[in-house]
């Protein structure tokens, strides 16, 4: 988008951190192979790729979580060993994580001080440190607060501050804005920038291309192990950096036309529905209302830990609602239904954990299609498995959803995380459901993958199936839902069509602007 | 360096051959341990597992040891699969000899061949309905089963202690805590003369062959998986966590109990204030060296038995203390936990790290 300072690449001053040939193996895969980059300071510089391109291991490896097999790491210009986390931190390399490293009951400072090895979090002149760096760099913080009291942005400003106070020359940032709302991705992108022009480097690591190109001056393209590109992602169309990413043209998903939705009664209709979350960091259910009608797909959009969790929970039946009639189904009062009764009547569900929730890890295909196939596909008779046909039945997903695995007796967990989802989303589908809840369906899943999925749930719902998506993934819920509501600390807004709003309307109201729907 | 590295994928290899690497470690070290206490270990480890097994006589007491072992570790395992700990056997077993027992004192003297049946029937009864209750601790109340079933052991304990002390004390004996003998008719067939194996063997082969048809082939077999591999998932299926605890207690202590059973009206005829030697607490051992599979747990049953003689027959020959019976078994389970780590993981030698 835009960039008032170039980044300094006089060919004098060496690279703030230079990778040299950096190789990494792992049984059965090469994650890193001859892998080269330059760092340099006052930039920030994307590390593009899928999942499974080895962003990962190159981030471990460069702070000192995982060696090298073979390969240089130059720090300024010498060459250093990285053995362990405090030996990156002390050469000035700090890292915020994708999923935040914090105890949830401990304060701020706490967190701080345990990290920094300073103590306890009482220490005024910690305290006094912590304020300033967060009023300095706009990230408000009261460092008294207890973790799990903030919310996800405001964690991540913790991680951040943290990060901050040991000084780093070196940032790395790993999906930093997979959680947060648009709103607070832009107030990220200030803080990020600021410090950029301070003379630090900052490692972005992310799969969105919009992101990368509003922020970043250069980018480095992972696949399968390797660099297959550099550039300068402000010179790219997102098209094309995807298409340098997964490696051919990229396709979207089958774009639907506008649905003629039933006028009769609607299929799922939640009424009131109220429920107490099951742990004490949950977020209970406040009064919600929508309904689905057969036909359509209806997303419930959300920054992550806002009440999805029990709402799914009440949904799939894994937890009854307190009253009957606060859940209907074809007109018929389910809330009390428990999940085998509701996935007899025709719900199937997708639970955002593909593996150990939506999957035995351990256990084969054939028993995974099973798991949740055993009652519509009549695979039980006489209390004994009919091990043929569930054989049968998971060969069937696996060809009809191009699933690429060594056949049915795989283990769930020797699957890429694309291709189990794609074996989840198919068991589910082919089980010929009225009506298909699907929890985060393609995240974290590559981009092939994803657009077949975004494709399976329109044609579903073309064929007249009603289709629930929960996501965080607000370019994905304008791409395949015709109606979409927003869920915040429990409770959900008024839906609207999603031809009639837009992106940033909806990420207001993930910050919480809404009034309750009635 | 040594490192340890996550396998990929379990090894099928080391799953099967961890328990005899521990077998392997256990001889190893009890050879050590009786050069040390001053035997020689070749004729120590002779007396002890071999000399057992020369004649028919050690061959059929073998089995009258493996026996209990055997159906109490099949019921335990279905429980362990499904992440529902029944520590409590030895009470449950207890209680199944109380009830069996209570049968054959009750038609003494009016015994029939319908009574031997009748009390096993009546031990599994008594086994199930102790077990009941942690099941219902657990699922009303939450309550742990590993400490209430194993709290319940030493209330088996001791409502036996009184039934033979007390109420049920055998008016001719002398003032001994025991019961009077058992009717003839209330004793299990032995099967072959010059053995005193009985009846309760191919009772025992028979659970095992049921136990491997209920988890290689029942839904309810694949619903205990489930739940013991992944308890979300279970969910998710709509599996019953609640039946699973009710069902595998029910089947453990039923089985616990039918060992009690057998043991009365098997080798001892009457019941004494200890009529096992801690069967239902070796069977646990049993479950984890037969890798919770039947057909593991009849080999492994066959070896803890073998340590039970063995322990026996080295005291006889050798003047051993019996307390090294408990040493092998101690020993054994140790082994095989700590051989475990290999069927996840495996050992790399890493020479030197390269310059990074």
């Amino acid at each position: 988008m835009h960039s008032e300072t170039s980044p300094l690449t006089a060919s004098n001053t060496p690279p703030r951190l230079r990778l040299r040939e950096i190789t990494k193996r792992f049984p059965g895969c090469l994650a890193n192979d001859a892998v080269s980059l330059d760092l340099a300071p006052g930039e920030i510089h994307a590390l593009l790729g899928e999942n499974g391109a080895g962003k990962s291991t190159l981030v471990k490896i460069l702070y000192g979580v995982q060696g090298a097999d073979s390969g240089v790491i130059e720090w300024e210009g010498r060459a250093v060993d990285i053995p362990n986390p405090s030996a990156a931190r002390a050469l000035g390399i700090g890292m915020v994580f994708q999923h935040f490293s914090l105890f949830e009951t401990l304060s701020v400072a706490d967190n701080v001080a345990l990290a920094m090895d300073r103590g306890t979090g009482r220490d005024p002149a910690l305290l006094a440190e912590i304020r300033r760096l967060s009023t300095d760099y706009g990230l408000a913080l009261d460092p008294t607060r207890i973790v799990h009291e903030l919310s996800v942005g405001e964690r991540q400003r913790v991680e951040i501050v943290r990060c901050l106070m040991q000084n780093p020359s070196l940032i790395v940032m790993d999906e930093p804005t997979s959680v947060l709302t648009p709103s607070e991705v832009e107030k990220l992108f200030t803080v990020l920038r600021r410090l950029r022009d301070e003379g630090r480097t900052i490692l972005y690591i992310s799969h969105k291309l919009q992101e990368i190109r509003d922020l970043c001056d250069r980018a480095t393209i992972l696949r399968g192990g390797k660099v297959v590109a550099s550039c300068d992602p402000r010179q790219e169309t997102p098209n094309s950096l995807a298409a340098l990413m997964i490696g051919r043209a990229f396709d979207g998903p089958k774009a639907g036309k506008p649905v003629q939705v039933g006028d009769g009664v609607p299929l799922l209709a939640v009424q009131g529905l109220s429920m107490e979350a099951d742990s004490p960091f949950g977020t209970s259910l406040k009064n919600i209302s929508f309904t689905v009608r057969a036909g359509e797909i209806f997303g419930i959009a959300g920054v992550a830990g806002n009440g999805q969790n029990t709402l799914l929970a009440a949904l799939s039946g894994e937890r009854t609602a307190p009253r009957d009639d606060w859940v209907k189904f074809e007109g018929h009062s389910i809330g009390r239904v428990g999940a085998r009764g509701r996935r007899d009547m025709g719900i199937s569900f997708v639970p955002e954990e593909r593996l150990g929730h939506g999957s035995v890890p351990d256990l084969p295909l054939e028993d995974n299609a099973l798991l949740s196939g055993w009652g519509r596909w009549g695979l039980v008779r006489h209390g004994l498995i009919a091990r043929g046909k569930s054989r049968q039945k998971a060969e069937d997903v696996i060809e009809a959803f191009n699933v690429v695995s060594t056949g049915t007796g795989a283990a769930a967990r020797s699957l890429s995380g694309g291709n189990l989802q794609k074996f989840i989303i198919g068991r589910e589908i082919m089980q010929e459901p009225k009506l298909l809840i699907a929890a985060q369906p393609t995240w974290g899943v590559d981009a092939g993958s994803a657009a077949a999925i975004q494709s399976a749930l329109i044609e579903l719902a073309r064929a007249g199936a009603g289709v629930v998506v929960v996501s965080q993934d607000l370019d994905e819920l304008f791409t395949i839902a015709d109606r979409v509501a927003v869920i915040f600390d429990g409770a959900l807004s008024e839906s609207r069509p999603t031809h009639a709003t837009s992106a940033e309307d909806v990420g207001l109201l993930m910050g919480g602007l809404f009034e309750v729907a009635p | 360096m040594i490192a340890l590295e996550r396998r990929p994928n379990t090894s099928r290899f080391w799953l099967y051959a961890t328990p005899l690497l521990a077998v392997i470690l256990t001889v190893l070290s009890g050879a050590i341990l009786f050069t040390v206490l001053g035997f020689d270990p070749i004729e120590a480890l002779t007396a002890y597992f071999i000399s057992p097994l020369r004649d028919s006589y050690g061959l059929g007491e073998l089995t009258i040891k493996a026996t209990p072992l055997a159906i109490i570790a099949i019921g335990l395992a279905i429980g362990f699969r499904a992440n529902v700990w029944n520590i409590g056997a030895e009470g449950q077993l207890t209680l199944g000899a109380i009830t069996g027992g209570g049968l054959a004192l009750l038609f003494y003297g009016a015994e029939g061949p319908w009574l031997p049946p009748l009390m096993l029937v009546g031990g599994m009864l008594g086994g199930a309905v102790w077990a009941a209750i942690p099941a219902f601790l657990r699922t009303r109340f939450n309550a742990n089963e590993i400490l209430v079933s194993l709290m319940l052991t030493y209330v088996a304990g001791l409502l036996l202690s009184y039934l033979v002390t007390g109420p049920w004390k055998d008016p001719m004996g002398f003032g001994f805590p025991r019961t009077r003998m058992f009717g003839e008719g209330a004793l299990l067939p032995t099967l072959f003369a010059g053995s005193r194996m009985h009846i309760g063997f191919p009772i025992a082969l028979a659970t095992v062959a049921g136990a491997w048809f209920l988890i290689a082939r029942s839904f309810i077999g694949f619903q205990i998986k489930v739940v013991g591999l992944t308890p979300p998932a279970a969910g998710y299926a709509g599996f019953s966590n609640k039946r699973i605890i009710w069902a595998t207690l029910l089947c453990s202590g039923a089985l616990a109990g039918l060992a009690g059973a057998i043991e009365v009206s098997g080798p001892i005829g009457q019941l004494t204030p200890s009529i096992s030697p801690g069967y239902g607490f070796t069977a646990i051992i049993v479950a984890f060296l037969g890798r919770l599979h039947p057909l593991g747990i009849l080999c492994a049953a066959m070896l803890m038995a073998l340590s039970y003689i063995g322990g026996e027959s080295a005291q006889i020959e050798l003047g051993l203390p019996l307390a090294v019976t408990g040493v092998f078994q101690g020993m054994l389970l140790f082994f095989l936990l700590a051989s475990d780590v290999l069927v996840h993981y495996r050992i790399r030698l890493r020479l030197t790290r390269e310059a990074v």
